[in-house]
């Protein structure tokens, strides 16, 4: 989305002669340096170089979303309708934000195997407890127990030294037999009338006005911020991006929200789950890219002995991250419970874990740690629900096949990542 | 250069350092002034790097006395030296390979505004601090893996001057460079010098040290060996003392018998 200023600032194109100029000189550049031009061309020549040094970031993810789109488009006919995106993004809500933590962990260069269990501790928490008290303090109830989880597997990683991938497939068995456990003689506990959770994904903003109005506030935020961004750039004499960047962008941002919008009101309007999942991702990636505490965690993910010297307290930074994805684990727990209409003894099971991992590593996070965004969580549980929705779609839900492609799709993205892992480094930007 | 402060910004007198049963350090003496680059040299094993650490707050020492512009000071901490003003750029540079420059200028130290990182002010500054070095990089935005060893190790110099030290510890600097970086480097050394920073160099190569140093403290098995203005020394009496040619059993034996024979 907002691939903000680092990557593709300009820098004026005068500014390339004399590069033998004496200090003092801000804006001479070696000669040998890729200098972007100015206007469209430049964006093409950038765009060429970026791919064959291999910093492609979400490229892959996009285009394999539009081959989905039209591969499903011609085989059933009826692919691209308003109907399937509701049904998407229904679905994609929970895993997605389970996918948001382990983009967390994975910045690290670790992994979280134990999410799925912790989701569908969460949700059996939820539930057994909801019995005997209100149901916001159940809710709370079950998401603390996902931070509590994760504050476990970040003291055991950080402070005895386990490895996060040993210490979270023990919490991966662990806590799913906690689950069943607490769950009891139960194998299923259906949500309450009235539960919050039963809203997550069915409460609907039936008002045409909301899925528009949301779209528009994004949109108008989105170029006020890159505006102010670029002003307050251009006031400190840095390379800042151009007016017709900042139009282009927001105007592409722009169509894919309105259609979105429109698609909504379509079917049933703008869905709360929507809603909350996009806040959860607006806030982290908020987190991560402008606060230090993110700053630090890109630092660990990039070398701990310089984050260390950096003076940034390694072992809480590791605790803080497992606890993040443990609560947001929890509160994904919620919503798989909300979309199945309760709480058993197999929530979060079976493939939900490897979903979400493979969500966030599809959407363009490293698994080698230190490069990621948030952002990544949603295009890659949009490429995994895409394809479940197809194949139901084309009556080929069976477990088989599903787990096969999306087996492969995984494979594909690590390929991707390796690669252009190793391309960045034979073109010395990695 | 040769007009210097008459306090020195940094005075080692007498300090001890023991690790176990071996003695690294004993009765080592330093000074440091502003404006002033004091090479260390000695062989592997003369305690140059534990000097450097007491200095750094990585080991606190035993015994004698840390002055800090000619007042006793404590350095317990990594941070009690930094809060002095004492920068350290360590061999290993400790860089994060997966944040751009700027980043790893200001890691630790990012400046903010309302909770929230001022990328604009971060990055004017990282362009205005690394123009004051004549440092050319391609550009502050890019991850430090795309630099060269020798773009890194200035990108690893000016991170330790964004906290507007008064010393600055080079460990090594010019090591693993080639000609031309090892020029820039030392060009960089003699900028900080022009600032009225105190510069300890570490140093195994003679000729950095007598291009870029004016004073040269020798170590020898934890103790002084001697303290020489390069201007007015030779390579090899500085090679001499470093591997104690002029301090062996012969010269100790003539030194007794001279002192007997008063």
């Amino acid at each position: 989305m907002s691939n903000t200023n680092e990557a593709s600032a300009t820098v004026p194109a005068q500014a390339t002669e004399a590069p033998a100029a004496a200090a003092g000189a801000v804006k001479v550049v070696d000669p040998r340096l890729l200098v972007r031009e100015q206007g469209f061309k430049g964006y093409w020549t950038e765009f060429k170089r970026k791919v064959r040094s291999g910093e492609i970031g979400s490229l892959p993810v996009v285009v394999g979303l539009i081959i989905i789109g039209i591969v499903f488009q011609l085989e059933t006919g009826n692919f691209l309708t308003s109907y399937n995106l509701d049904q998407i993004t229904l679905y994609a809500a929970g895993p997605g934000i389970m996918a948001v933590g382990i983009v967390f962990v994975l910045l690290l260069g670790e992994i979280d195997l134990a999410v799925g269990s912790v989701a569908g501790l969460a949700g059996a928490m939820w539930a057994v407890v909801g019995t005997d008290i209100p149901d916001s303090l159940a809710i709370i109830v079950g998401i603390l127990s996902g931070t509590v989880i994760g504050a476990f597997h970040g003291i055991v990683f950080a402070k005895i030294g386990v490895p996060a991938f040993v210490v979270t497939l023990a919490g991966f068995l662990g806590w799913a037999g906690l689950q069943t456990w607490v769950m009891g003689d139960k194998s299923t506990i259906t949500t309450p009338l009235g539960s919050f959770v039963r809203d997550l994904t069915s409460y609907y903003f039936a008002d045409v006005a909301a899925a528009y109005g949301l779209a528009v506030f994004v949109i108008v935020a989105f170029y006020l911020a890159q505006l102010r961004d670029s002003r307050r750039r251009k006031a400190a004499e840095l390379p800042h991006r151009p007016q017709s960047e900042i139009i282009l962008r927001t105007a592409l941002l722009a169509v894919l929200c309105l259609l979105a919008a429109y698609a909504f009101n379509q079917e049933q309007g703008l869905p709360l789950s929507l809603v909350i999942f996009l806040a959860i991702l607006v806030i982290t990636d908020f987190v991560l890219r402008r606060t230090t505490y993110g700053r630090q965690i890109f630092a660990v993910g990039g070398g701990i002995e310089a984050a260390r010297r950096a003076g940034i307290n390694v072992s809480w930074i590791r605790i803080s991250v497992f606890m993040i994805s443990g609560t947001l684990g929890a509160v994904g727990g919620l919503f798989l419970a909300s979309a199945t209409g309760g709480a058993d003894r197999s929530l979060g099971g079976g493939n939900q874990l490897m979903m979400c991992i493979a969500a966030a590593v599809i959407g363009g996070t490293s698994l080698f740690g230190g490069r990621g965004k948030v952002w990544s969580a949603l295009l890659g549980i949009l490429v995994i629900q895409s394809i479940v929705q197809g194949l139901n779609q084309m009556n080929l839900s069976s477990n088989a096949i599903q787990y096969m492609i999306t087996g492969g799709v995984l494979l594909i993205a690590v390929i991707i990542d390796s690669v252009s892992r190793k391309t960045q480094k034979t073109a010395g930007r990695a | 250069m040769v007009h210097v402060s008459q306090t020195p910004v940094l005075a080692l007198r007498g300090v001890f350092k023991r690790f176990g049963a071996v003695q690294v350090l004993s009765g080592v003496d330093l000074e440091v002034h502003a404006g002033e680059v004091v090479a260390l040299v000695g062989d592997n094993g003369a305690g140059k790097s534990t000097l450097v650490k007491t200095i750094a707050g990585v080991h606190p020492i035993d015994e004698g006395v840390i002055e800090w512009e000619g007042t006793k000071v404590d350095i317990n901490r990594p941070h009690d030296a930094q809060n002095l003003g004492v920068a350290t750029v360590y061999q290993d540079l400790a860089l994060c390979d997966n944040l751009d420059v700027v980043a790893n200028l200001f890691l630790g130290r990012e400046i903010k505004k309302g909770g929230v990182l001022d990328e604009v002010a971060m990055e004017k500054r990282a362009q205005d601090l690394l123009s004051t070095l004549s440092i050319r990089i391609p550009s502050v935005r890019i991850p430090v893996a795309a630099l060269s060893g020798g773009q890194r190790q200035v990108v690893a110099i000016a991170r330790a001057l964004v906290g507007n030290p008064k010393i600055v510890i080079l460990d090594e600097p010019t090591a693993a460079l080639g000609v031309e970086q090892t020029a820039q480097v030392l060009d960089l050394v003699e900028r900080l010098r022009e600032q009225n920073l105190g510069v300890i160099l570490i140093s195994h190569n003679m000729a950095d040290v007598k291009a870029v140093a004016d004073k040269v403290a020798v170590l020898r098995l934890g103790h002084n060996n001697g303290i020489f203005p390069v201007a007015t020394t030779s390579h090899e009496e500085i090679i001499a003392a470093i591997t104690g040619a002029t301090d062996n059993a012969v010269t100790r034996r003539k030194s007794r018998s001279a002192e007997a024979s008063k």
